[in-house]
């Protein structure tokens, strides 16, 4: 009874979280320009997204791309500068400790053009995460193993790469999936960031769209597409993975 | 070994150029004129503009409001997720963070567009749960990360010293996930109190949040009243995290 209960509230909070998706994947099929507004099934949007005939398409195309290849760079140099100060800080005493990690809590908070500017803002709110998670690993590592590493003669780069690395992957790995997270998501950022040279990321230019009035409709289907890729991603690595851990 | 402290050096730059500096910056705008001169007026103007000030304490209400939404509803669903009986699948716990790759405002705009279809008129209730529906896999993530790797055989063991099944979850195990909440409570408050773009879709323009007006005023060129403003939103942040921070080093002591 409780497992059912519990079963239930589980899906209750999933279906109401999914519904928007839902929504926007179910309108992706069909004419009309506003959302909750259907015409009849067509696919001509999907057509319209692929040939490009559409408004503002290589806006858009452009917008897809620079959300991927910020997300991609910042939350790579995140990952990087992160898992480094991650090991400074942890060997870190008292109170220098503190005041970092209290520095750390304050990235949260910064509001500041191009490129440049948007990635280093990205790599500055994205670069905490990986921090956080990178800590843990390190407290959870026998801190001789790298000592030993050393007195065998392996110089500190292969200590590091060979030792160190291997221990903090995990949390390396979830840290730089969190900051892709934020960063694709981000949209507050960016906005203020990416100064007057017409820099649009997918929320940019999904919020201008917006305020001019009408959404552009090829932006439905694109989102369904993004989303079942995500979930057959997600779908591949947890097939793969109860394999593995089935042989294993 | 202590050497390697010195390994945050260029994070510790970093930081300093980028966090520090752009802070300072801010302090310096709000305690100066347009044309530089230093001085107080965007403060005092802060004091005496009621627009700002009613919508500062409507945004840190909101926020709250949020918040506490966002445990009610987010709590159960780690709790659920994190024990092992009730869930064996970690795809469950990865589905409840899968709809943050699906853009926010685009999300948040189709939220809007429901609410309209079903005849909701949009407003305060509708900016609370479309928020609540953004942040909520913010605060579920952290309390079921905190939970999963709590150790069982603490609540085990009061069970064998006779404690009831609520006063288990009430004596160990939430205390024990509180670092855990308070993280999550820090990733949706202050993201909710400096939002802007998902007020603007969820109420139509008719609210507006402490963000939108700094936004408005920056946008305006009106530089120096809106560092002021965003000042105001640091100390009400900085305090807040200057309390969890606390708070979370005496749950975590106190439970050892």
């Amino acid at each position: 009874m409780k497992k059912i209960l519990a079963k239930a509230y589980l899906w209750l909070v999933l279906v109401i979280l999914y519904a928007p998706i839902v929504f926007i994947a179910v309108f992706s099929f069909t004419e009309a320009k506003s959302m909750g507004n259907w015409t009849g099934f067509s696919m001509n949007l999907y057509k319209n997204l692929f040939t490009g005939s559409m408004q503002n398409s290589a806006g858009l195309l452009s917008a897809v791309e620079n959300t991927l290849l910020i997300a991609l760079v910042a939350s790579l140099v995140a990952t990087l500068l992160g898992t480094v100060a991650a090991i400074g800080i942890f060997n870190m005493k008292g109170r220098k400790k503190q005041t970092m990690q209290f520095l750390l809590l304050f990235v949260f908070l910064h509001i500041s053009q191009g490129y440049l500017t948007v990635i280093l803002a990205h790599i500055t709110f994205c670069t905490p995460y990986v921090v956080l998670n990178v800590l843990p690993k390190l407290s959870q590592m026998n801190p001789n193993v790298y000592e030993a590493a050393l007195d065998l003669g392996a110089t500190p780069f292969q200590a590091l790469r060979k030792v160190l690395v291997p221990a903090l992957r995990p949390g390396m790995i979830s840290g730089f999936i969190l900051s892709f997270t934020m960063s694709l998501d981000d949209f507050a950022v960016t906005f203020f960031t990416r100064g007057t040279i017409g820099l649009d990321t997918l929320s940019t230019f999904i919020y201008t769209d917006a305020r001019k009035g009408g959404l552009t409709p090829e932006l439905k289907p694109l989102m369904t597409i993004i989303f079942l890729v995500i979930l057959a991603v997600l779908l591949v690595i947890n097939v793969r993975s109860t394999k593995t851990s089935k042989v294993q | 070994m202590n050497k390697r402290s010195s390994w945050a050096l260029p994070y510790f730059i970093f930081l300093v150029l980028f966090v520090v500096m752009p802070l300072l910056l801010i302090v310096l705008y709000s305690l100066q004129d347009a044309s530089g001169h230093f001085t107080f007026s965007n403060i005092t103007k802060f004091f005496t503009d009621k627009d700002a000030l009613s919508t500062f304490a409507l945004s840190i209400e909101v926020a709250l409001e949020n918040t506490a939404l966002c445990i009610l509803i987010g709590y159960p669903a780690a709790y659920i997720l994190a024990d092992k009986s009730l869930n064996k699948s970690a795809v469950t716990v990865v589905l409840f963070i899968l709809p943050m790759w699906v853009n926010a405002l685009m999300r948040t705009l189709a939220t809007a567009e429901l609410f309209n279809m079903a005849g909701i008129t949009l407003g305060k209730g509708t900016l609370l749960f479309g928020m609540c529906y953004d942040y909520l896999p913010f605060m579920i993530y952290p309390i079921y990360n905190q939970l999963a790797k709590m150790d069982k055989s603490y609540a085990e063991a009061a069970q064998d010293l006779g404690a009831k099944p609520h006063e288990v979850f009430w004596k160990v195990t939430m205390p024990l996930s509180m670092p855990g909440v308070i993280s999550g409570i820090m990733m949706v408050f202050m993201p909710t109190v400096s939002t802007f773009a998902i007020s603007e879709f969820l109420t139509n323009n008719k609210i507006k949040l402490f963000g939108t007006i700094i936004q408005e005023n920056i946008n305006n060129s009106m530089w120096n009243y809106g560092a002021a403003l965003a000042l105001f939103m640091l100390i009400i942040i900085g305090i807040t995290t200057f309390f969890q921070g606390k708070g979370d080093d005496e749950t975590v002591g106190g439970a050892i």
